[in-house]
Formats: structure tokens, sequence, C-alpha cells
């Protein structure tokens, strides 16, 4: 709001860039109308060569489709689990690493930092190659668990860093005061830390839930002959055709694999901006 | 529906203790015992063990196989066990680095990757000066459009792109007046599409972030500038963009990281990789020779060329933020 006075500019020119903001708004939103838009356009207007932006004959074709495909049901159950799993355990896991690296001081840790940052420049899509045989060696090929480790593993670099200034902004005085009144340190991690870097870990999850659900690569490649657990992403790609899209499926299925994104995103976006804001400045 | 203004104003709950981008702020820590109970000893580590344990076996091991396949002679018939493994020491790389094709991959690559982290960079800082500009409900909107954007999984975001620039039902076309001009037959039509959808996904981190930093810019020196008759160029060049300096590098490395790694984008909007590989970048290339031709060991190599790439672009932003005397 501050910035907002200091900068006020002539109205005219702030009336343009309002103006420009939303054009582009409509720009940028018009891609994922145009797909809930088709995923609703009966038939024979999605194969029209005259695309109107609208439709006045909603239908549910599509979706039905859709969720009439051989186990729809279960991908979406199985993206899911999947992505439950590693939200969970790795805002855990995460925590845990990110309190040893922000309240103590050891030897190494600086190296670990430093591992940690490293570890996020890995082009993950390259160990699918080796991570194939590891699966396969584990006998994890066609199991959730080829999807839940791997994810799980990659997730941890970026969250702990990410976490690392939410567990600093928690004064130290707080954690010598529950000391002197005798809790113990699991006790001070659980019940005084953990609470308090809950919005944290709320930021971090994002993150490590988008990166799950959208994943695409390890669900083509780990999940070869098991159809019972693939993910959505399959699901999706069963209406790309040779001959011929079927577009409104495609749009459909499109719709279904993003709500529950946007869902996450509108109930953690005030967390989320906060977060990176800490996360970045730190 | 007004939360995304207010959150945005509020406070960041994390940036309050982090010093919000003011150095002075941060307590001074050392030469003091975090843990008030005498020796942490195998306290930290205790902590540690279940990511340690994780990374190593999911992380560092695969590193070290990927590195290790791309010195052997792996095809199908090593992995189905019909023949011994035999090492062929840098036998593969000089198989890659001979193939005039990889060069060319390498290069698209580096420039697709380029011209997506320029692109990213300047529309997202642009609109991080234009939401500082615009009064409330316009800014609430512009940011849930691009949350929306940003929110959107890869492949779905590629499909509805595809869609939209269909030659036959697409509304691009037909707005554009281009009749069936299809975008991904032609290499720069195809690659320019595939930008533009990276370049719609990612510009949104750019701007929340960067517009995050801006607010945390003290209004005095603004309204200071701005009073001077400072042009808003100069403003951003002179005092916005040294500020932000910390987060734009954070914000650009990252940008170089995702943009160099694209996958699901050209994997599913060209098809696997264009008409006749016209589209590769490295990524898709090296999945294509593994898990298409069965080249496991050339895909490795390949991989391991991206690794050492992005390992170099790590140390140039470790260099840069050592030199700001940040402490880790």
């Amino acid at each position: 709001m501050s910035v907002r006075t200091a900068l006020r500019v002539k109205r005219p020119g702030r009336l343009a860039a309002e103006a420009t903001a939303l054009v582009i708004a409509v720009a940028v939103a018009f891609p994922l109308y145009w797909m809930v838009l088709s995923a609703f356009k009966p038939a024979g207007e999605i194969q029209s060569t005259e695309p109107r932006p609208w439709t006045l004959a909603p239908s549910l074709d599509s979706f039905r489709r859709v969720f009439e495909q051989q186990d729809f049901g279960r991908y979406f159950l199985n993206s899911l689990l999947v992505a439950g799993t590693v939200v969970i355990l790795s805002a855990l896991v995460a925590f845990l690493a990110a309190t040893a690296v922000t309240r103590f001081r050891f030897k190494f840790r600086t190296t670990l930092l430093i591992m940690f940052l490293v570890a996020q420049m890995v082009p993950v899509e390259a160990l699918t190659i080796p991570l194939f045989f590891l699966m396969r060696d584990f006998g994890q090929l066609n199991t959730l668990g080829s999807l839940i480790l791997p994810h799980l593993a990659f997730s941890l670099p970026f969250a702990i860093w990410m976490l690392r200034g939410f567990v600093r902004a928690v004064p130290e005085a707080l954690e010598e005061a529950a000391y002197i009144d005798g809790a113990s340190r699991t006790r001070f991690l659980w019940q005084i830390l953990f609470p308090l870097v809950f919005p944290g870990l709320v930021a971090t999850s994002v993150f490590s839930f988008i990166t799950t659900w959208n994943d695409f690569l390890f669900a083509k490649s780990f999940i070869i002959s098991d159809t019972s657990q693939s993910t959505l992403p399959m699901a999706l790609l069963v209406f790309f055709k040779p001959d011929e899209n079927d577009w409104g499926g495609i749009m459909a299925a499109s719709t279904v694999m993003t709500i529950p994104v946007l869902v996450f995103f509108v109930l953690v976006q005030r967390r989320l901006v906060s977060g990176l804001g800490g996360a970045v400045k730190d | 529906m007004t939360t995304p203004t207010t959150a945005l104003k509020a406070p960041a709950p994390g940036a309050s203790g982090a010093g919000a981008g003011t150095p002075a702020a941060r307590p001074p820590r050392r030469g003091r015992p975090v843990s008030p109970r005498g020796h942490s000893g195998w306290t930290p580590w205790l902590y540690l063990l279940p990511a340690l344990v994780l990374l190593a076996g999911l992380l560092v091991y695969p590193i070290y196989q990927l590195g290790l396949i791309s010195f052997l002679e792996y095809t199908q018939a090593q992995v189905s066990g019909g023949e011994p493994t035999t090492f062929k020491g840098f036998g593969n790389y000089a198989t890659l680095f001979n193939d005039s094709q990889f060069w060319q991959v390498l290069l698209a690559t580096v420039l697709f990757a380029a011209a997506c982290v320029v692109s990213t960079l300047f529309v997202g800082c642009a609109l991080a000066v234009l939401l500082t500009r615009i009064r409330a409900l316009p800014r609430l909107v512009l940011m849930m459009a691009a949350l929306g954007a940003w929110a959107t999984p890869a492949i779905t975001g590629s499909t509805v792109w595809v869609f939209l620039f269909d030659p036959d039902f697409g509304p691009v076309n037909k707005v554009l007046g281009l009749g069936d001009f299809s975008w991904t037959y032609g290499r720069y039509s195809a690659f320019a599409l595939v930008l533009l959808e990276v370049l719609w996904c990612s510009f949104p981190f750019v701007m929340v972030t960067v517009y995050a930093g801006i607010r945390a810019i003290p209004t005095e020196v603004l309204e200071a500038a701005s009073l001077d008759g400072a042009s808003q160029w100069r403003i951003w060049r002179t005092i916005m963009a040294p500020m932000l300096k910390p987060i734009l590098i954070v914000v650009t490395i990252q940008s170089i990281i995702w943009d160099f790694k694209v996958f699901t984008q050209i994997y599913v909007m060209t098809n696997g990789g264009g008409i006749a590989g016209q589209n590769l970048v490295l990524n898709v290339y090296a999945y294509q020779k593994a898990f298409a031709s069965s080249q496991y060991s050339l895909g490795s190599a390949i991989g391991v060329v991206m690794l050492v790439i992005l390992l170099a672009v790590t140390l140039v932003y470790l260099r840069l933020v050592r030199r700001q005397g940040e402490e880790l």
C-alpha cells in the first residue's frame, strides 16, 4: 500500500497501468478458461473449425468418457496417495533436518548446507535411468513406492533450504525458556517449534505436492506393465490417438487433473507468498 | 476475496525473522552455543538421519550409478543378462561427441533455455513492478490469474497450449488468420510454442517473488526517487534492481535450472522431440536414447553432461552468494 502511495502517479498513468494489468490477466487466464470451456463443449463444437469462446449447450459427455474410462478413479486415488504421502513425509523429514542445521552448530554443517544446495541442481530427469535399475533390483517397479521414494528424496533439499528461514525465525529465548521450564528437547521440538514452523511447512508442501502431482516422467518410466498402479498423467495420454486426438476427453481429463492443484494453491496461497518472501530473503 | 492482498501486506513471518533483506537486522549468533543444554553431540545427526539416508540412497547412489553406466557397454542385451557388461572407458563419450546430433541438441538446449530465462525474467520483473503501481482489485485479478497458470500441471498446460494452437480446431490460428498453419511442423515455430507455454507457467514464480521483494524496500527511498522525478525505468535500474540483487540471483539461477531441464513440455507438445528429433533438448534426448532405443549407457553419458553443466552453474551461484558475504 505504502509503495503505491509513494509511487502515486498521475491518474491516467495509473489507469493505463491497471488496464494493462487486466488485459494481461485475461490473457494469462485464457488457456485455463479454454480448457474448462472445451471440457464442457459438446463433441460437435469441439471439432468445429469455427471455435467460439462460449458454449450454449454445455455437456458432460467428455467428463463421462473420462470417468468411464477403465480405472480412472483408481488413477486419481493413486495420484492423491502418492502426492499426499510425499507431502507429509517430506514435511516431517525436512523439519527435523532444517532444525538440525539451524539450531545446532556442528562439524560439516556448512558443507551439508552446500550439499543441499547443490542437490537442488541435480537434473532429476537424468537420474531416471539409474533409478529405473534401482527400482527393478528392489522389485519396486510397477508399485506406488517407486514414485513415492524418489519424489520424497528429491523434494528434501529444497524443503530443508526453505524451512531454514522459518526455523531460524523462532527466537532462541523461547527455546531457553522452554528448557528452564523443564521441557525436554523432544517436547520442545514437537510441541513448541513444530506449531511455530507450521506455516513454513505449508508453503514448502506446495512445492512437493505440485512436483509430485505433476510428475509425468517417473510415472511413465517406472509403472510399465501394471496399469492399476498408474497415475493421472497416463489417464490423460489415453485420449491422444495417432489418427485423431479426442480433444474433449483430453480437456476434461486435464480439468480433472488441474482442479486439485488449484484448490491446494488457493488454500495455501497466503502462506505461499509470505513463505517465498521468507525463504528468498534468507 | 481480499485474502491475497492482505496476505501480501502483512509482514511475512519468515521474512521478519530473516531480517527482511537487511543483513544488519539479523542478530549476531556466532560464538554462542545455540543449544542451551551443553553438548549437542549427536542430536543434530539424529535429526538429520532420515534426510541423509533418503538422499544417500535415492540421489547420491543413483548419481554414482549414472556415472558408472556411462562408462559401460549397457544396452538391452546387458539389461536382460544376455551379455556380460563390459567396461568401455570413455567410449560412450567419444561416440556422443562425434555425433553431430548431440552438438545440435546441446546448442538447441542452451539457446532454448536462454530464451526462456530471459523472457521469464523480463516478463516476471515487469509485471512485479506493474503490481506495485495498481490498486488492490486489479492486482488481485492479475495475481489470481498468475497463480492459476503457476498451479497448472506441466502436462495439462502442454495439452491445453497445443489445443489452443491446433491448426484445425484452435482459436489462435482463427484469430490470427493463420489458416491451417501447423505450429509443431516447423522447428522454430514448435520451439516458439513451447517457449510460450514455459513462459506462461514460470513467470508467476518470478513475479510473486520479486513483488514480495519490492514490498520489503523501505518506502522512503522509493518516495524520494519518485519526488525527484526519476522515471520508472530509472527507479528500477538504480534502486530496485540493486536492492533486489539477492532475490534476482536466486530467481535467475532457479530459472536457469528449471528451463535447462524442461522435459514434459517438449515431450508432450512436440510428441517426443519433434519431427526427426528437430525439437530435442538434452533431457528428452537422454530419455529417448535410453528408453526408446535401449542405449542406456549413451543416455547416461548425456545425463552426466547435463549434470556437469548444471554443477558449473551452481558453482557460479555459490560464488555470487559468497561474495555478498551471506552466511549460510
